[in-house]
């Protein structure tokens, strides 16, 4: 579920409340996007791919909550792992231009 | 109430996946108005988004197709129809051109040719939004549908609300296409939450009929802990039971795991990619398949995780809304079904369309459902405004309440789920466990009459919990009246496939659910070899 909203980072341009699929963030008047309804998380982690400045972070579990902290997630330099290897961002190859996936298909034989 | 938003345009499209963002564009390039309402965005909305997709695509050799078609006749039961498929293929060819001119980075092989076989999620479905909004399209983000209007002459628009202002809106169009996919009954598959169903329900409250129901014996493994369904990656994996004893090596159609489940925790470990140039591609390969049990801590090549699977409904499945012509129209007029909220009996027949048969369907259903739609709304004499229409929804919908008490939409949906999701009742199906399981979905109905909570997710979630549980009472009812075996339907009683059931399951109505057959064309070519023998 998405766990972290990084104050320090998030611009304020509410993208994740614009693009989230099952409608879990809500905008504030003043300041950074609230995470109002975690447990309709579904953990598709597009909200973290969209945003722009790297400040969000989904955990994997999609039943519980880790507790991970925005400083754990800093020091592990797990904030925007998600959109560089997905080669969103400035200067980045998008991996759809690789042909991995062709390549996975012939080797998996399906 | 927070104030209407109303509009009138010509076509009207409900879902953003790939099917809507296929219908709209496909609409629009015919000149006709269109407004594409989706729950979500259209970007991150559905099945494809997060992931991404492998395409049915068969180079144009008149051999190649033939025998992919026969095969798929085969495998399907004998309820596909070759003619679809061979324009399936055909279609599928030429979007996929244009999607390359939109944009999309295709890799390319030695010799320079596009290889168009898959499709990132992310990367598609962002051009697709780029490519809809440039046509003139007007998308409305984060705009659940609720209900349908309709008059005697069929569909007319329809209503819903936008869930970050709270409006309610009302669209009128003398063309109405439903491409809100399938129904996954919340089960956190990548990306699945927002297909609860709720397209069918609004369609069958219009009158519309649905069609394969009974094929949606469909789920796929996940690492437990997360969300990601892409078993292909277990191709390279051992599965073990709680010991650490291995149960199976290398599977490449997980059917082994549900009976393995039976009998206790099974775990995957890709320990057949035994070399770090073979991880190393595979890390590269499938960045959303590493990153959550990365992210987790596993080291998914040496250590064990533990699989759960995650039921896909009709998404994965098979049925969904009957069409009855090559415009993707259904039994109501007005209304066209794209993607996997239609039945794609007509390419899969009785087997999923899972990954490639699905993602090509999506493109060219939608593009078939917003053409025929376009032309239907811009012949059309009497203006939508002019009609005089009425709401159709009724199930869990304020208007629909016959009780004091107040529908409390949560737990409703977890005693659904409680009867939906176990393996035990809706994959190992058997005659009295499956009725047993609708009985108790039947009682449930009464609850669907309570008063709908004034807020936004109040007035959604309990549309969302009648919508599944309507799918998952019909696709029990469809379930026992196939009283045979054959592809992704079974029921324990009737382990083999019978020759005089190759038809289809016409369902129609909700409350009370009737039920037909209907003929195919290629049932006469099912052979049983007993038979054959005897002439």
């Amino acid at each position: 579920m998405i766990e972290v909203i990084s104050a320090d980072r998030c611009i304020e341009c509410n993208q994740c409340v614009s693009v989230c699929p099952t409608n879990v963030f809500d905008r504030a008047d003043n300041g950074i996007p609230v995470i109002a309804r975690q447990s309709d998380c579904q953990t598709c982690f597009m909200c973290e791919l969209y945003c722009p400045v790297d400040a969000l972070y989904v955990a994997p579990d999609s039943e519980g909550i880790t507790g991970i902290t925005e400083a754990e997630l800093e020091e592990q330099g797990l904030l925007g792992g998600y959109r560089e290897k997905v080669g969103w961002g400035k200067g980045r190859q998008p991996v759809a231009s690789h042909d991995f996936m062709v390549k996975l298909a012939a080797r998996a034989g399906f | 109430m927070p104030q209407q938003q109303q509009a009138t345009t010509d076509v009207l499209v409900l879902g953003g996946g790939p099917a809507g963002a296929w219908a709209a564009w496909s609409a629009a390039s015919q000149g006709a108005k269109v407004i594409l309402a989706d729950k979500g965005y259209l970007g991150t909305s559905g099945a494809t988004a997060p992931g991404g997709t492998t395409l049915l695509v068969i180079p144009p050799v008149a051999e190649l197709r033939e025998q992919a078609v026969q095969d798929r006749l085969k495998a399907g039961g004998y309820l596909s129809e070759n003619a679809w498929i061979h324009r399936v293929l055909d279609q599928v060819e030429q979007n996929l051109q244009l999607v390359e001119e939109w944009g999309y980075p295709f890799p390319k092989d030695e010799d320079g040719r596009p290889l168009r076989t898959h499709l990132h999620g992310p990367e598609y479905m962002k051009i697709m939004r780029r490519v809809v909004r440039k046509a003139g399209v007007r998308i409305w983000d984060q705009s659940p549908a609720l209900e349908l209007l309709h008059d005697q002459h069929g569909v007319g628009g329809a209503r819903g609300i936008n869930r970050l202002t709270g409006e309610s809106w009302e669209v009128k169009a003398n063309a109405v296409i439903m491409a809100t996919g399938g129904c996954a009954f919340l089960s956190k598959g990548l990306g699945c939450n927002v297909l609860t169903g709720e397209g069918l329900l609004m369609s069958a409250e219009a009158g519309a009929e649905l069609s394969g129901m009974e094929f949606t014996r469909q789920y796929a493994p996940s690492f437990a802990d997360g969300t990601v369904t892409r078993g292909r990656m277990l191709a390279w994996a051992t599965l073990y039971d709680a010991a650490g004893r291995p149960l199976h090596r290398g599977d490449r159609t997980f059917g082994s795991i549900p009976e393995l489940m039976l009998k206790g925790p099974v775990y995957a470990s890709l320990d057949l990619a035994d070399t770090k140039e073979k991880q190393e591609f595979l890390r590269n390969a499938h960045p959303i398949f590493f990153m959550p049990l990365e992210r987790a801590g596993i080291n998914p090549f040496k250590d064990k995780f533990l699989l759960t699977l995650r039921y896909e409904g009709t998404m994965r499945g098979t049925g969904g809304l009957r069409l009855t012509g090559p415009g993707c129209e259904t039994s109501v007029p007005g209304l066209y079904a794209a993607g996997d909220a239609a039945s794609r009996e007509k390419v899969t027949g009785a087997i999923s369309g899972g990954g490639a048969y699905n993602a090509s369907w999506a493109i060219c259903s939608g593009s078939w459902a917003g053409r025929s739609a376009a032309r239907l709304a811009l012949q059309q004499p009497h203006p939508a405004e002019r009609r005089m229409l009425r709401a159709a929804g009724r199930y869990g919908m304020p208007a629909g309440a016959g009780t004091a008490r107040t529908l409390d939409a949560k737990p409703l949906i977890a005693a659904v789920q409680q009867e939906i999701l176990p393996l035990r009742i809706n994959y190992f199906r058997s005659e009295p466990v499956v009725a047993a399981a609708l009985q108790r979905l039947n009682r449930l109905m009464p609850e669907l009459g309570g008063q709908v909570p004034a807020t936004v997710q109040g007035i959604v979630q309990s549309r969302e919990a009648a919508a599944m549980l309507n799918v998952g009472r019909w696709i029990y009812t469809a379930a026992l009246a196939r009283k045979e075996s054959r592809g992704l339907q079974r029921l324990a009683e009737y382990p083999a496939l019978d020759p005089h059931q190759t038809h289809r399951l016409i369902l129609s109505g909700v409350n009370t659910i009737g039920i037909r057959t209907e003929s195919v064309p290629h049932a006469h070519e099912l052979r049983i070899p007993g038979e054959e023998r005897a002439i």
